[in-house]
């Protein structure tokens, strides 16, 4: 009896308490910067994609929601010819971003993407593009890669000797 | 058998193999660079590092690379020891300072074998803070991409494009630390085998350049054990499907028949799936009698089987169940072989001789072994590549058995290739002109196909008495036929070679004499035939009557409607008897998978699949059935096996319900049924019904992506996936995860190994057979059942009349073959079209090099540039065989010379 009387009294007091119910959509949630929420592909400094088509999002994720197919521009760039998630299915773990060798695919702290179609979950890469670095700036895949693709000749990039001369024998 | 330690554990090891392949053999996860199972070792990475011991006591021991290392009874070793793999790792660490860091755009990621040996050693985080080397590329073709940044050094490109291959120019230039491997200048690769440097490099250096153009990763392609389709030596492969479009072929191992190579043709020659020219959909066209195009097919096949007199013609590109499909369908009275009556005739000649049981067609593996070598009237370079690489191998033999002598191990690549130098076995070659393999020739007889047959008889004349000696043969032929003789007479291992690209039947009716004198010297003489096309065996095993008699059916007015297969008519006779046949034949259903001159005069075409989106079952040149399984189901479902077609037929033929037919292996049972000749078609793989612990086996890999977004942007609810009712293979990832039966391999995993070296866990020991035997089975009989005699020479006379010449067709491995040429990358290496004459004729028509010369054959006429080879005899004349413009003429051929007037 008393037990039970001291229960009420107690969820009696937490009327008084702060509320931790928010008003959304009124009031918006304060989201960390490292929130896992709405993916996206971001952009190197120079504004080109970020995005290689190495396909390991793709085999990272647990849910296989991520597709694309890889292409090349005339100077042997590598980039994403589609880009599919589908929203539906992603469960955002996180693990694309993780393994993301460019810092091209971002979780970012954005959760409002609710659609009356489920089809509508669907993105494709104009939808998942942004034209920022998003929480990495200043990095250049293109850059640091051995590989010459239109952004820096062979022996150019950072820590990379210039070409070899094949005719000579100097140490 | 040895019995050695390794890591305090007793095992038995092989004598003669090295300690590294043994280890591997024994499931030791050892890594390694420039070792390879066909090429042996060199010693040149560093990185199989174990520890030896002197005896059970020593427990200092020392470093050695297992490579290098032959096998000794009572070894002790081991395998763990700290020091070891810390070297191991180090090594690796090392090699790494160099590597740049672009594997998210390499090509080989995924299947490397770099990646996969730095996993291995456990080396994870770059200590080397200096700068990274860098090199400069090269254009190397429409085949190889080249990316010299990521070299280790290894060396196993050179050692298998020079030392192995026969390639001239790639090699190794520079000195010290700047070593680089490439062309003397940008251009293209010129070695018909330079694909399998995708392979052999164990990281990405040499990568497929038309993968690259649709780049998948391994690990997201469905997967299938195939067989190629582009000769009659049916390597196996395994092709790769992403999106519904093929986008690999790799070799697949058997040990018998390709091993670990193929050609560039059947690696590069698969984008014909994937070719604009693909027939979509059933067309009906309105020009034929009672055909209305805005009926349905369902009405105008009805129409279509109402006619009597309905033939069909096989195909020797198609599939043994595809051709019995339209023998059941249209009974065997009314089946031809969709080939002239002069390859049918070829082909009987050498199918009566090899499956007489007199004489023995061996498997690429056993040419290997020949010491002595007669190629008579082929060129195995371009008709039948692969051969062209046992055949560079055999030659090596004779002096290889001199190196053991001295006790060089067979491992032991550097020291043997010391050894040996440039000395050669013998290889004897009769051809009109000068062919690729006459640098390792020990004679060459350059002459005209009669000629040639008429050389063959000679040296059979010496090898028996039962032939005599021909006539019209000068006295220094006779010579050189008696030396060729005497030294047939002492080899171990004889072997001749001859085949049906000169279209003569002389040359094959000597090949064979050849073969049956020297099996009465020596019970290992053998007999390799090459014939044109990937199925070219299993339709002469059918032993129907030929093309020509088709057309003379016709001619009486005794065919109402043909059924063609898989078949382009204008390739196989002259264009107006294929014109002619047309006009004679009121409907003509053509299925095909490619539009060409054929499929244009169809009333009727269906589409079919081809051996990416199918099953069928294949005879080689060997006789060696070999199943090829459907990699992915195709998206349009108008496009279905000719044999699904052609049983679904039976229905408006027979007006009978079909038993429902769901397996091709039904097909072959009922083939065997009807034909004798094919018992044992039915075992080369397991049937459909075929479980391990319940489960098929997947296509996919386990970590196949995607999968519930790849056709999102259509319907979000995922479909089902494809059932495959035909095979004990899935179309998805799930099944059975171990190691499968041999014939069923759709890809080569194993747990720590991605790349294509994993093929060491699927074999009984490294280099050796598969778990359970190699695919394939060899139909020809080994017992003698018949009493074949001798053949005689050919009767009839093909020399050209005054004023006309013989024309020799060449095949070329880039061009000559009808399927493989729709790909941009092979059509892209094929020769232009152009007259090749001898000096002496070039002077008599006063034509200098590159100046056009019209040649006229069987009403048709051609403009072709000149050129000049100074071997080829007066009265002929030889042109690429059938290049896409160079088609509708029927073989053997004469024609007649004319300048252009300008």
């Amino acid at each position: 009896m008393i037990s039970l009387l001291r229960t009420m009294g107690l969820t009696f007091l937490h009327m008084f308490r702060k509320r931790e119910t928010i008003q959304y959509p009124e009031e918006k949630v304060v989201l960390h910067p490292r929130w896992r929420g709405r993916i996206v592909l971001t952009r190197d400094p120079d504004m080109g994609e970020r995005c290689v088509g190495c396909y390991l999002c793709a085999a990272a994720c647990p849910v296989d929601c991520i597709s694309l197919q890889a292409t090349e521009d005339e100077n042997g760039r590598r980039y994403p010819e589609f880009f599919r998630i589908n929203f539906s299915r992603c469960i955002f773990c996180g693990y694309c971003e993780e393994a993301c060798p460019t810092y091209a695919i971002q979780l970012i702290p954005d959760f409002e993407m609710a659609e009356y179609n489920r089809q509508n979950l669907v993105y494709e890469k104009e939808d998942l593009l942004i034209n920022s670095e998003g929480k990495y700036p200043g990095y250049n895949y293109y850059k640091v890669a051995g590989l010459s693709a239109g952004i820096k000749g062979k022996g150019e990039g950072d820590n990379e000797e210039p070409p070899v001369d094949v005719h000579s024998l100097l140490p | 058998m040895a019995h050695i330690n390794i890591d305090k554990k007793s095992y038995e090891a092989k004598e003669g193999k090295n300690l590294l392949e043994t280890c591997l053999t024994l499931g030791f996860n050892l890594p390694y660079f420039c070792w390879h199972p066909a090429m042996g070792s060199v010693g040149a990475c560093r990185q199989c590092a174990v520890k030896l011991f002197k005896d059970e006591n020593d427990t200092q021991g020392r470093l050695v690379m297992a490579c290098m290392e032959s096998i000794r009874d009572g070894m002790f070793l081991s395998v763990d020891d700290p020091v070891a793999k810390a070297f191991r790792s180090q090594n690796i660490e090392w090699l790494m300072t160099n590597h740049p860091h672009d594997c998210a755009v390499c090509d080989e990621g995924g299947s490397c074998h770099l990646q996969d040996m730095t996993v291995m050693t456990g080396h994870a985080y770059r200590r080397f803070e200096f700068k990274k080397r860098t090199y400069k590329n090269q254009y190397l073709g429409p085949f190889i991409n080249h990316e010299m940044n990521r070299c280790i050094q290894c060396y196993r490109c050179v050692r298998f494009y020079k030392d192995y291959a026969g390639g001239k120019d790639l090699d190794v230039f520079g000195a010290h630390n700047h070593v680089y491997f490439g062309r003397e200048s940008d251009g293209v690769l010129e070695n018909e085998f330079s694909g399998n440097l995708a392979e052999i490099c164990p990281t990405g250096v040499f990568t497929d350049k038309t993968l690259k153009d649709h780049y998948t990763r391994k690990w997201d392609m469905t997967m299938a054990p195939s067989i190629c389709q582009h000769c009659s030596v049916g390597c196996n492969v395994i092709a790769g499907e992403r999106y519904g479009k093929l986008r690999q072929i790799t070799s697949r191992f058997n040990s018998e028949v390709n091993g670990y190579f193929i050609c560039d043709r059947g690696r590069f020659g698969y984008e014909f799936v994937n070719s604009i020219t693909r027939v979509q959909q059933p067309l009906i066209r309105r020009e034929m009698v009672g055909f209305d195009e805005k009926r349905n097919l369902y009405d105008n096949l009805k129409t279509f089987f109402g006619n009597q007199n309905i033939i069909g013609i096989g195909s020797p590109r198609a599939s043994l169940e595809a051709n019995f499909a339209l023998r059941q369908l249209v009974g065997e009275e009314h089946f031809y072989q969709g080939i002239s009556e002069n390859q049918a005739g070829l082909l009987r000649i050498i199918l009566e001789t090899l499956n007489s049981g007199k004489i023995h067609t061996p498997s690429l593996k056993e040419m290997e072994q020949a010491d002595a070598v007669l190629i008579l009237g082929e060129d195995p370079t371009n008709a039948a590549p692969r051969i062209a690489l046992a055949l560079r191998q055999a030659v090596r033999r004779k002096p290889l058995e001199h190196a053991q002598q001295i006790k060089i191990p067979a491992w032991h690549d550097a020291a043997l290739r010391e050894f040996i130098q440039e000395e050669n076995g013998d290889m004897f070659i009769a051809f009109p002109i000068e062919t690729k393999l006459d640098e390792l020739s020990t004679d060459t007889i350059f002459s005209s196909p009669e000629e040639i047959a008429r050389f063959g008889f000679a040296i059979t004349s010496y090898l028996t008495n039962d032939v005599s000696k021909p006539e019209g043969c000068d006295e220094t032929m006779m010579k050189r036929a008696q030396h060729i003789a005497e030294i047939f007479k002492n080899a171990e291992h004889p072997l001749i070679i001859s085949g049906t690209s000169l279209c003569h039947e002389g040359i094959i009716r000597a090949a064979c004499n050849i073969a049956l004198a020297l099996r009465l010297h020596k019970e290992t003489a053998s007999l390799s035939m090459i014939v044109p096309e990937c199925n070219s065996m299993g339709l002469a095993m059918m032993q129907a009557p030929a093309l020509d008699k088709a057309f003379e059916r016709a001619e009486q007015g005794k065919v109402n409607a043909a059924i063609i297969l898989e078949n382009d008519l204008y390739t196989r006779n002259s264009k107006t008897a294929v014109d002619n046949f047309f006009d004679s034949c009121q409907h003509v259903m053509v299925l095909d998978h490619l539009h060409h001159a054929t499929t244009s005069r169809a009333s009727l075409l269906i589409p079919v699949s081809t051996f990416a989106e199918g099953d069928g079952t294949m005879v080689s040149n060997e006789g060696r059935a070999q199943r090829f399984f459907q990699v992915f189901m195709p998206k349009n479902e108008n496009i279905r096996e000719s044999w699904l077609w052609l049983d679904e037929f039976k229905q408006f033929k027979n007006g009978v319900n079909p038993q429902k037919l769901n397996e091709s292996a039904n097909l072959i049972e009922e083939l065997v049924k009807a034909m004798q000749q094919f018992k044992g078609a039915e075992t080369v793989s397991p049937p459909s019904d075929f479980r391990i612990n319940g489960q098929k086996i997947p296509r996919e890999p386990h970590r196949y992506s995607g999968r519930t977004a790849m056709l999102a942007n259509v319907a979000v609810s995922e479909p089902k996936p494809p059932q495959d009712e035909d095979s004990p293979l899935s179309f998805t990832m799930e099944g059975y995860r171990g190691i499968p039966p041999a014939p069923l391999i759709p890809f080569f995993w194993s747990p720590g190994w991605n790349s294509v070296q994993s093929i060491n866990k699927y074999q009984i020991e490294v280099g050796g057979p598969l778990h359970g035997g190699d695919p394939g089975k060899r139909l020809f009989t080994e017992e003698k059942i018949s009493n074949l005699d001798f053949w005689e020479m050919p009767a009839q006379d093909f020399s050209p009349a005054a004023g006309e010449v013989e024309i020799v067709p060449l095949t070329h491995i880039f061009g000559s073959e009808v399927l493989s040429v729709y790909s941009a990358a092979i059509a892209e290496r094929a020769p232009r079209p152009y007259l090749m004459i001898g000096e002496k004729d070039a002077g008599d028509f006063d034509v200098a090099e590159h100046a056009l010369l019209r040649v006229k054959i069987q009403n048709q006429s051609f403009d072709l540039p000149v050129r000049i080879k100074k071997e080829l005899q007066p009265g002929l004349v030889a042109i690429p065989f059938n290049l896409p413009s160079m088609t509708g003429i029927g073989w053997p051929a004469k024609g007649t010379l004319s300048k252009i007037k300008p």
